[in-house]
């Protein structure tokens, strides 16, 4: 197998719940947030991650960058274990791997402007100075089709579409090779989501990047990513291809999920299978399957509740993480 | 009081109405630009104008004082006809017990009470920030132990430790009382700080300058000081008229300033007991303190309104 | 012929800022919602929705904003612009209901969920405290949430999303409103939870009877409950219609640019149109039409004069010069894969 580009081997992530003894002893319980996900991306390529809140979506996101250390697995970047990198090296490595958030509003320092913020970059990785500097300010606004002159802007006096382009110039100005996107487009407005999204995809394609694209939107991600995992309570419930996962899901949640997502289209509306009860949370997790209490599956039986379903192939390419992932 | 004196006067109080007025156009631009087209309106505190117009009044009387006094503050004039004498036109503000010119120590005072207040908040500002940030942002066991020391240092009352520091000294100079205010004020600064940075250090511009590569001292001094700014502004602005009050008070008691160095504190202690026949001499300390203080409050609920980015965010 | 439960007319809600400008988030809304059916209110941000949903209710904040005189806004034949505070109180909550987006900060964090619903009933329908408890049940069984006999002391802290969503809702209906607003009531909720609340509202509207006026942005939703569209764009109307003719034969260029941004679950992979440009601010709306400088089409006329609204088909309404002369329409312009 080709190696690829980024392989993540059993992420796991344990927050420490409240803690004893007024917040300087040991927690009460842990919060599993994330429980053991592993994937590959092949350069170029797009990963779609997908889930709810308390799915640990983001959390993954989070650590692979290491703004929250990771409580086991590996991260290999370019063949490079990020997790076990010391400072310095890590601070070196982190100009290949750069992230996009969600919310445009929080993502901009509100005292900086946009031509500070896209020389921090610059500055803390020594790669211009002077004249130089500004010049590749004002390329990489071009590039992400922002008007030069907004460089002297405050991020107050932006609309989210163009905060959202700044966020995009400023992880593009170290140029890095990886690309984290945790729900870049989800505050925005339908039309602005648009052009965000055709940006991206034409960045890609220019930049030769690998994205790791986090939504809960189902029909974004249908988009923009060749390869879809599924994330349900901290662990991935399925993967495959993007046409794979939308056409023939094998997991009982995938297709709920898709079953419930909207249609902007009257004429396709269908019987929406509802599913009961709530999202759950991570600091609680069920016993067996994590999705058991709410799964609608027919052949749902006693194993559910006392196994949990390993992530395993059904068939080339297409994993599924359900006792009867064939009998779809 | 001749008349370069009064004209004196009068060019401090038409330039301090002509500052005013700039530095009010000058926050109401800032405030117009942060808040364009979000139709929230803002709202300026009533009398702004006349506040800003006080502190710089005060301001350039205590800077320029030479030039606005025809005397100096401990020349004592003609000690039998001056002896309390009321306001006149040789003596705007009347004298005191000592045949002092009011006016002139009212002029020289200022230097002595708005230096303290400003040195002294500055020096607790300082300090409280950099304990509050060191708190908020380093948590756990740092932020543990230092808000301990804080939740301490608000428990004890600070007339009592400036009561007794005064005490145990004969004589307190200036410096020692400027810096023994300062470090008693600066508690309630740093838990504002730390409030403010805690939740900073966890927005996305924050972590995305880690992401960045960036080192804690960048992102504290870069990303999460200048945030803070806007509140710390405040509360300072708000802290120069309490250390004003405290130094009043202590002088008042007769600990604070000493005598012949006029301050506004001590020329309403020494006024006390002529209370009933020549008021003018506390009177006049006393008005300059309050109007200071409420100038420096309205002050600073419009700084608040003209710093805060919050005030553009959609 | 079924009389409209509410009927609005030449909505102008308008905010002066100290600077003098003034902000015409609506400028001229008229609608007509009858009893039973979901209006669906779709726009961006920016757009006047939610200002125009606030209006209804007349909550918009007195200074800075204003609802014009010559606006009328009619529930079943009483003009709420001209009752007194304590007419419009007795219809608040009772007559029109309301429901908003974020649930946390719409539930009061300090009082249980059974007073928070029984407190309609107490105020509007004189119910007493022990009746009123009994109705906060039976509405906590109507919404579906499970052991209400539990939940009903719960805080609203102790709920999941998906449930003070529903507890909301619980106490919008409690007295059996004729006219239900939901402003953008799944916009922050998971995709199962949102299926949920939207199969709720349906199995609601028709065991109750009462007309829904949805406003959100997404396309999705709206297809799915809305019996008919309105489509705002810098505080108008600028299309209206069935739900099947707007989303199958828009006709504004706005709508068709909403459309083909929108990705589609079941469509394969392909670029999407976008609009180009931004949503001006309410300060400065564009001379003419309002949507001029993103639209594909636009020539002089639309630069210049403001086109009205007009019915270019039984139920179906555009404003847009496009309508008067449908040669000036770019072929390919739009961008919509039909």
């Amino acid at each position: 197998m080709t190696p690829a580009l980024v392989e993540v081997e059993g992420l796991v992530k344990h927050y420490p719940g409240e803690r004893l003894w007024w917040g300087l002893g040991p927690p009460r319980h842990l919060i599993r947030a994330v429980e053991g996900v592993s994937f590959r991306i092949g350069a170029g390529r797009t990963l779609g991650l997908v889930g709810e809140s308390g799915s640990g979506k983001s959390t993954v996101a989070r650590t692979l960058l290491r703004l929250t250390e990771p409580t086991a697995g590996r991260f290999l970047l370019e063949r490079e274990d990020v997790f076990r990198l010391a400072p310095e090296p890590l601070r070196r490595l982190r100009r290949r791997m750069q992230i996009v958030f969600q919310d445009p509003y929080s993502s901009l320092n509100p005292r900086m402007t946009v031509r500070d913020t896209l020389r921090e970059p610059l500055e803390i990785h020594r790669l211009a100075a002077g004249a130089e500097r500004d010049a590749r300010v004002a390329a990489l606004l071009q590039e992400v089709g922002l008007d030069p002159a907004l460089a002297a802007a405050y991020p107050h006096e932006l609309s989210g579409g163009q905060r959202q382009r700044v966020g995009i110039a400023r992880a593009l100005s170290v140029q890095p090779a990886f690309l984290v996107c945790d729900e870049p487009v989800s505050a925005l407005d339908v039309s602005v989501q648009a052009q965000v999204l055709n940006l991206l995809a034409d960045l890609q394609q220019r930049r030769g990047l690998t994205y790791l694209f986090i939504a809960h939107d189902l029909a974004v991600v249908r988009h923009i990513a060749d390869d879809v995992a599924v994330m349900y309570l901290g662990r991935i419930v399925e993967q495959a291809s993007a046409a794979a996962t939308y056409e023939r899901p094998r997991h009982p949640y995938t297709r709920a999920l898709l079953s419930a997502a909207p249609v902007p289209d009257p004429a396709a509306q269908r019987q929406r299978q509802v599913l009961t009860g709530d999202v759950p949370s991570p600091a609680n997790p069920p016993p067996g399957c994590p999705f058991h209490p709410r799964c609608p599956h027919p052949m749902k039986n006693d194993r559910c509740r006392t196994d949990r379903p390993a992530l395993r192939e059904v068939e080339p390419g297409h994993a599924a993480a359900c006792h009867f992932a064939e009998h779809a | 009081m001749n008349g370069a004196h009064w004209f004196a006067i009068v060019a401090a109080i038409a330039w301090s109405a002509w500052a005013a007025q700039w530095l009010r156009l000058h926050f109401e631009r800032r405030q117009r630009r942060a808040t364009a087209g979000t139709g929230r309106r803002f709202v300026r505190p009533p009398g702004t104008l006349i506040a800003i117009g006080i502190l710089v009044f005060f301001v350039t009387v205590a800077v320029a004082a030479p030039l606005v006094t025809p005397y100096r503050p401990s020349r004592q004039l003609d000690i039998v006809r001056l002896q309390n004498a009321p306001p006149s036109w040789g003596h705007p503000l009347g004298t005191d017990l000592y045949s002092r010119d009011t006016w002139s120590r009212l002029a020289y005072g200022a230097r002595v009470s708005l230096a303290v207040g400003l040195l002294a908040t500055l020096l607790a500002a300082t300090v409280g920030a950099a304990v509050g940030a060191a708190a908020g942002y380093f948590r756990r066991w740092t932020d543990a132990v230092l808000m301990r020391v804080v939740d301490v240092g608000l428990a004890i009352p600070r007339i009592f430790i400036l009561l007794v520091a005064a005490a145990l000294t004969a004589h307190l100079p200036l410096a020692a009382l400027v810096l023994l205010l300062g470090l008693t004020s600066w508690f309630a600064t740093s838990r504002l700080v730390r409030a403010e940075v805690l939740t900073l250090r966890e927005r996305d511009f924050v972590a995305s300058a880690r992401a960045l590569g960036g080192g804690d001292w960048r992102i504290i001094f870069r990303h999460v000081l200048p945030n803070v700014a806007a509140p710390l502004i405040v509360s300072l602005a708000l802290g120069i008229g309490q250390v004003m009050l405290l130094e009043a008070a202590l002088s008042f008691l007769g600990v604070g300033v000493q005598p012949p160095t006029p301050s506004w504190g001590n020329m309403i202690a020494e006024g006390r007991d002529q209370l009933a026949t020549a008021p003018w001499t506390t009177l006049f300390p006393g008005l300059a303190i309050v109007l200071v203080v409420m100038a420096l409050n309205t002050v600073g609920d419009t700084l608040r309104d003209a710093l805060d980015p919050r005030a553009g965010a959609s | 012929m079924t009389e409209p439960v509410l009927r609005v007319r030449d909505l102008k809600t308008y905010f002066v800022s100290e600077g003098g400008g003034t902000a015409r988030a609506v400028d001229g809304v008229s609608f007509d919602l009858y009893p039973g059916e979901t209006l669906g209110l779709v726009g961006e941000s920016g757009c006047g929705k939610t200002v125009t949903s606030l209006s209804l209710l007349r909550l918009v904040p007195e200074p800075p904003g204003h609802i014009r005189p010559g606006s009328l806004i009619e529930l079943e034949g009483r003009n709420l612009l001209t009752l007194s505070p304590r007419d419009l109180r007795a219809v608040r909550g009772n007559r029109l209901a309301m429901i908003f987006q974020e649930p946390m900060s719409a539930l009061n964090p300090v009082l249980t969920v059974g007073d928070q619903i029984g407190e309609g009933a107490i105020v509007h329908q004189g119910l007493s405290r022990r009746a009123a408890r009994a109705r906060a049940m039976e509405m906590l069984q109507l919404v579906g949430i499970p052991d209400p006999e539990l939940r009903i002391d719960d805080y609203p802290h102790q709920l999941s999303g998906g449930m003070r969503q529903r507890v909301m809702i619980a106490m919008a209906l409690v007295c059996h409103p004729q006219v239900l607003i939901a402003d953008e009531p799944t916009t922050a909720l998971d995709v199962t939870i949102q299926a949920q609340i939207l199969e709720l509202l349906d199995r609601l509207q028709r065991e109750l009877g009462m007309a829904i006026m949805l406003i959100t942005h997404d396309l999705g939703v709206v297809a799915g409950t809305a019996d008919r569209v309105l489509v705002m764009y810098a505080g108008q109307v600028v299309e209206g219609g069935s739900t099947p003719d707007l989303f199958h034969r828009p006709v504004h260029p706005y709508t068709e640019g909403l459309l083909a941004s929108v990705p589609r679950l079941d469509q394969p992979r392909e670029r999407l149109t976008g609009i180009p440009g931004t949503v001006p601010a309410a300060s400065a709306w564009p001379t003419g039409c309002r949507f001029h400088p993103r639209c594909p089409h636009a020539w002089e006329r639309c630069r210049t004069d403001e086109p009205p609204l007009v019915e270019i088909a039984p139920g179906h309404s555009a404003r847009c010069w496009l309508v008067e002369e449908p040669g000036r329409r770019r072929p390919g312009a739009s961008g919509v894969t039909r």
